[in-house]
């Protein structure tokens, strides 16, 4: 054998320009594989750390609640839910793992400007403020983005925040001085061009004061339906509009302090919460801290069907997105694949051509037919090493490189921009993968000249000019 | 099946030995109905013009043709009933090879040109570092050992390559035309160290060449045309087929 690897590894040395041009190329597409899987790796680990950021690792609702649920707290709210964040924060084993258990009540209503005339509907969460903040400190994967505070931590009970895009709709831009949000034209033509002289001269005297009033009118009021199937009304002071990421969720989303929407939507009912979530400390601990969850939930699911969600079944989006990259990596890696069969397979047919007397010479002097294909596909095997080594050397440099430079971009799902990341140095699956894979197309493409060369006749090799 | 012989019986026996090589729907007959013994331990040379067969003949005696027609027994054992592999192993035992064009591997150094054959056979390292010097001691190059072919001259090529061929002490070296490519000076040389190696390791020599010049160097001569053996100079004997 160790002849067979010397021999093979003289024969890529001696011409020089042809191996070092093939590795090349599968350097070049070995380094592309790389870039691209560690670019969309970290769009992997960006996504993942959002959602769990966001909604934890795991839910624990009511069974029906994520299929029927969306907005009616009253039909698939959890009763004793403090319950059952006691019984989580007791059990030895899951105090280990979860970092943050916290309620959630999801609901829907109508969010009014009065003073403006403007309404929409909405989709409000209410949380522990203090409790969400923490959880958006997870960074397990250690990101250098960091995810936005919330600025309902030690505000007052009535302070709420909502997405940027309700805060257009109820025209709270200037108050909460939102960048890029232009006024509906329907306001602009307010400025009475169209209206009688004297008429449009009292508008135009009216119009700065009201411009005054919404810069400090921040509130808002939310009708909700309460528990017994009443609307009921409250006053909100919006203190912030926060991005959400996807405009359809921005359009809707307002989030206010968990008693406050508890106290509305129940009164002096118990209160209950849609949802509680966990976060772990690890994302590799969900299974295990879903059976260890199980005897909990099955206390406490006498007279509620509960169940446990973990945050890909929550968030379609992102398995979608990851399903997406893995498809474009495999697509990738599949064509590259096929550049670094034909470029290998290419040397070694050319090589063949060149060595023909030698094959003869090896058959005549008692190299079985084995020998020579096991010289050639070594051949073409030490190529793919080398060449994927390279690669991996070029994508671990250009990688660095490119987290030197700071690029700015807004991954998926996000809404601050965050510097351009290509995590290829650690993800040694990957790497390890990318290197078999490209050793074992290098094999495959040797294999067949390799093949013919074996079959060669000794006698018509050995006349070979 | 094998048909043993005694111990310094022929080396090589043809029987009826057909070959035709077929060019597009033309048939060219190149051996017909050869008979032949090789004895052990002789220098034999086998003569003829260009285009007589003698190439053909020596590639079946090397066991890297086959006959279309008749026996051939190499050291023994029948050849025409081994298997591709199974002959390729007989020729790494039996036979050694020296090619005109020396055919020496271009990326391994004298030594190693000369040592591969006992890699291939699995010979040990002690082994090995005994026998490969004292061949090259033996065809003057004991101070080329580290060169490369590309750093020999031809003549020297050709030495190294004698000495591949005697590497596994075959019972037969086959060599065509081995002072084709040299200048006469250095063919005579090489002419010279092959007798030599056939009086001092009892090995059968085949060659082939038409230079009439060397049948004084030879201890059999076989006189080839048109694919039949036209007559046997057998020293110390009369002519025979």
């Amino acid at each position: 054998m160790m002849i067979t690897l010397s021999l093979a590894l003289r024969n890529l040395l001696r011409n020089r320009r042809r191996s070092f041009a093939t590795l090349l190329a599968m350097a070049i597409g070995c380094a592309s594989i790389l870039l691209f899987g560690g670019f969309s790796g970290n769009i992997n680990y960006e996504m993942h750390t959002r959602n769990v950021q966001r909604g934890g690792h795991l839910q624990i609702q009511h069974r029906d609640f994520y299929l029927y649920g969306s907005g009616n707290p009253t039909a698939y709210g959890i009763r004793d839910y403090t319950k059952i964040l006691a019984a989580i924060q007791n059990d030895e084993v899951l105090r280990k793992m979860v970092l943050v258990a916290t309620p959630t009540l999801q609901f829907g209503g109508i969010a009014g400007n009065y003073s403006a005339s403007v309404s929409r509907t909405v989709i409000g969460t209410g949380f522990v403020a203090g409790d969400i903040n923490r959880m958006r400190r997870w960074n397990d994967f250690h990101l250098r983005s960091k995810a936005p505070v919330s600025a309902l931590e030690g505000a007052a009970a009535d302070a709420a925040v909502v997405g940027t895009g309700v805060a257009r709709v109820l025209q709270l831009c200037d108050a909460l001085k939102i960048a890029h949000c232009p006024k509906p034209e329907k306001e602009r033509k307010s400025d009475g061009s169209a209206l009688p002289e004297d008429i449009a001269q009292l508008s135009l005297q009216e119009a700065p004061v009201a411009a005054g009033a919404a810069a400090s009118q921040q509130r808002v009021d939310i009708l909700v339906v309460n528990a017994r199937g009443a609307p009921n009304v409250t006053s909100l002071e919006v203190i912030r509009a926060e991005d959400q990421g996807i405009k359809e969720l921005d359009e809707v989303s307002m989030m206010m302090h968990l008693a406050k929407i508890q106290q509305l939507i129940y009164g002096i009912s118990p209160p209950m919460a849609t949802s509680i979530m966990i976060q772990l400390r690890h994302s590799d601990q969900i299974a295990a801290a879903q059976t260890r969850l199980a005897p909990i939930l099955a206390k406490y699911s006498a007279n509620q069907p509960l169940a446990v969600l973990d945050f890909k079944s929550l968030n379609p989006f992102y398995v979608q997105t990851i399903q997406m990259f893995d498809t474009i990596f495999g697509f990738v890696f599949v064509l590259i694949g096929a550049i670094v069969l034909f470029t290998v397979s290419n040397t070694m047919n050319t090589a063949i051509v060149e060595r023909t007397v030698e094959i003869g010479t090896l058959r005549a002097i008692g190299l079985r037919r084995s020998g020579i294909r096991r010289l050639f596909v070594t051949e073409g095997a030490l190529l793919g090493f080398c060449g994927a080594v390279l690669g991996v050397v070029l994508g671990l440099v250009l990688s660095a490189v490119v987290n030197q430079m700071d690029i700015p971009w807004v991954p998926p799902s996000t809404v601050e921009s965050v510097p351009l990341t290509i995590l290829v140095w650690g993800e040694t699956r990957m790497i390890f993968g990318t290197t078999l894979g490209l050793i074992c197309i290098a094999i495959l493409s040797a294999w067949w000249p390799a093949y013919r060369a074996a079959k060669l006749n000794v006698v018509e090799a050995l006349r070979h000019a | 099946m094998t048909e043993q012989m005694g111990h310094h019986g022929p080396v090589v026996v043809l029987n009826q030995v057909e070959k035709t090589y077929r060019l597009d729907s033309v048939s060219v007959p190149v051996i017909k109905g050869v008979n032949l013994l090789v004895r052990h331990a002789c220098f034999t040379v086998l003569l003829g013009p260009s285009g007589s067969g003698k190439t053909t003949l020596l590639n079946m005696i090397g066991c890297i043709d086959k006959p279309d027609k008749g026996d051939i027994i190499v050291s023994g054992c029948k050849v025409g009933e081994l298997s591709d592999d199974a002959l390729s192993d007989f020729r790494a035992r039996n036979i050694g090879f020296i090619f005109q064009n020396f055919n020496l591997l271009p990326v391994l150094s004298a030594y190693e040109n000369v040592e591969y054959p006992l890699l291939l056979a699995g010979t040990s390292a002690k082994t090995r570092g005994e026998r490969v010097p004292r061949l090259l001691d033996a065809v003057g190059l004991g101070d080329k050992a580290r060169n490369l072919p590309g750093q020999l001259s031809g003549g020297q090529r050709q030495r190294v390559a004698i000495a591949r061929a005697l590497a596994r002490k075959p019972k037969l070296v086959i060599a065509d035309e081995p002072t084709a490519n040299l200048d006469s000076q250095t063919g005579a040389a090489i002419l010279a160290l092959m007798r030599h190696m056939v009086d001092q390791y009892q090995i059968s020599f085949i060659f082939s060449s038409h230079d009439r010049d060397v049948i004084k160097a030879a201890d059999d001569t076989i006189f080839l045309k048109d694919g039949t053996i036209r007559g046997i100079r057998r020293q110390g004997a009369e002519d025979a087929p």
